[in-house]
């Protein structure tokens, strides 16, 4: 077939509309999650917290976290008048129960909830003997339990504390960001159930993430940047004592 | 002179060695997960089996789905930011199957406590109370609507107005 101008001005069209659909790719069945699209973050208004322990309830019952073990928990701080330096930081049972009982008024008092900071360059991740351990392409730090030794390098390397062994499986374990509901397009166990909107799940890569707003706007803090980990975990308002 | 005279103890070794290697292939192949390596220096299966453990949150936007009249009441009210499952729990499970799975009725002395009691550490607008003076142990949903907490004031003169 001989290409002439009236042919090609006829084609041309047809291959315009082709050519969209090549660019927006096979339409799918099902909403598929895909692990180059997001990268996650969380985001915690240190001001909006009143330390009832309900996210500290919310990630045991939803992960099966061992009693006295914590992937998240609450911490309480009071910093008496010129003791800056030292602040008094009590989590009794992860602060699960809440914090029943009054403590001296005077000073700065505030709780700060605290998790697995899911650090980009996460200390954990590197000193894995067996590749147990890692960071997903949609920046989440995960344990393959299947593979872990229990050698409690990585739990040691954590500069937050956030990794124990489970005493049933002998494995590592830690907060998985709640893996199994944020690619189900649901939020943390914990964001669910913040009643003060304390904990927000966050999405780097979702340019319409209120995040994005957020970060501009706040002076926005994460725990022990002088560790170099790239911690995502990002603290409004935090005060200077907080370690 | 011939080089190669002496060569076949050297011989040998190579075959021992090709053998040894023909092994350590092979059982590589057999021992490392299929997908190791997929992402990077782990196995890259695992992601999905993580990602496929089922949720015991439902998430305050299915609850939403039924609960038409509940939402309506919460809007009315300050407890329009409390998801549902901060005090209801986890209810996934009914959320799956409302007709065998009902949630219990929420002992609001105990419940409302964990948000409101006194605490110096608490902001200070949050609204928070001594519950042994305000109310000495009783339930407050005696007086209060859990979904809508603001008292009436009906209700107050019902009471005398004490708190």
């Amino acid at each position: 077939m001989d290409i002439t101008r009236r042919r090609l001005l006829m084609l041309l069209p047809a291959a315009a509309v082709a050519w969209k659909y090549v660019q927006a790719g096979t339409p799918e069945a099902s909403p598929n999650y895909k692990l180059t699209e997001h990268w996650w973050a969380m985001l915690i208004d240190i001001p909006k917290c009143i330390g009832c322990g309900s996210c500290v309830r919310a990630c045991a019952e939803e992960n099966d976290v061992p009693e006295g073990y914590y992937r998240t928990w609450i911490e309480r701080y009071h910093v008496a008048d010129w003791k800056n330096e030292r602040p008094e930081v009590e989590s009794p049972d992860g602060g699960k129960q809440g914090f029943p009982l009054n403590q001296d008024p005077s000073g700065k008092n505030f709780f700060v909830p605290k998790l697995c900071n899911h650090c980009a360059d996460s200390p954990c991740t590197q000193v894995c003997p067996v590749g147990a351990t890692f960071v997903t392409p949609d920046g989440v730090v995960l344990v393959d339990k299947t593979y872990c030794l229990g050698c409690r390098y990585c739990v040691q390397a954590c500069p937050y504390g956030c990794r124990f062994i489970n005493p049933k499986t002998n494995t590592a374990e830690k907060c998985t960001l709640c893996y199994h509901r944020i690619t189900k397009g649901l939020t943390t166990a914990c964001c669910e159930v913040c009643p003060t909107g304390a904990r927000q799940l966050a999405d780097l890569k979702n340019p319409k993430d209120p995040i994005h707003e957020f970060l501009r706007t706040h002076a926005v803090q994460v725990l022990k940047p002088h560790m170099a980990t790239r911690a995502k975990v990002f603290y409004n308002g935090m005060d200077g004592s907080v370690r | 002179m011939n080089m190669f005279k002496d060569i076949e103890h050297l011989i040998r070794l190579a075959a021992v060695m090709m053998i040894a290697l023909v092994v350590f292939v092979v059982l590589r192949a057999a021992v490392v997960p299929r997908s190791f390596g997929q992402y990077g220096h782990y196995r890259g299966a695992a992601i999905s089996e993580i990602a496929a453990r089922p949720p015991a949150f439902a998430g305050h936007a299915v609850c939403e789905g039924c609960h038409t009249d509940v939402v309506d009441q919460k809007k009315l009210g300050k407890h329009v930011v409390v998801p549902c499952e901060a005090c209801h729990g986890a209810l996934a499970k009914h959320a799956d199957d409302p007709a065998s799975v009902a949630p219990v009725k929420l002992a609001t002395a105990v419940i409302c406590a964990r948000c409101h009691e006194a605490n110096s550490a608490k902001p200070k607008d949050f609204p928070q109370v001594a519950t042994a003076e305000h109310s000495g142990g009783l339930a407050c949903d005696t007086c209060h609507q859990p979904h809508k907490p603001k008292i009436e004031t009906e209700v107050k003169t019902a009471t005398g107005g004490k708190k």
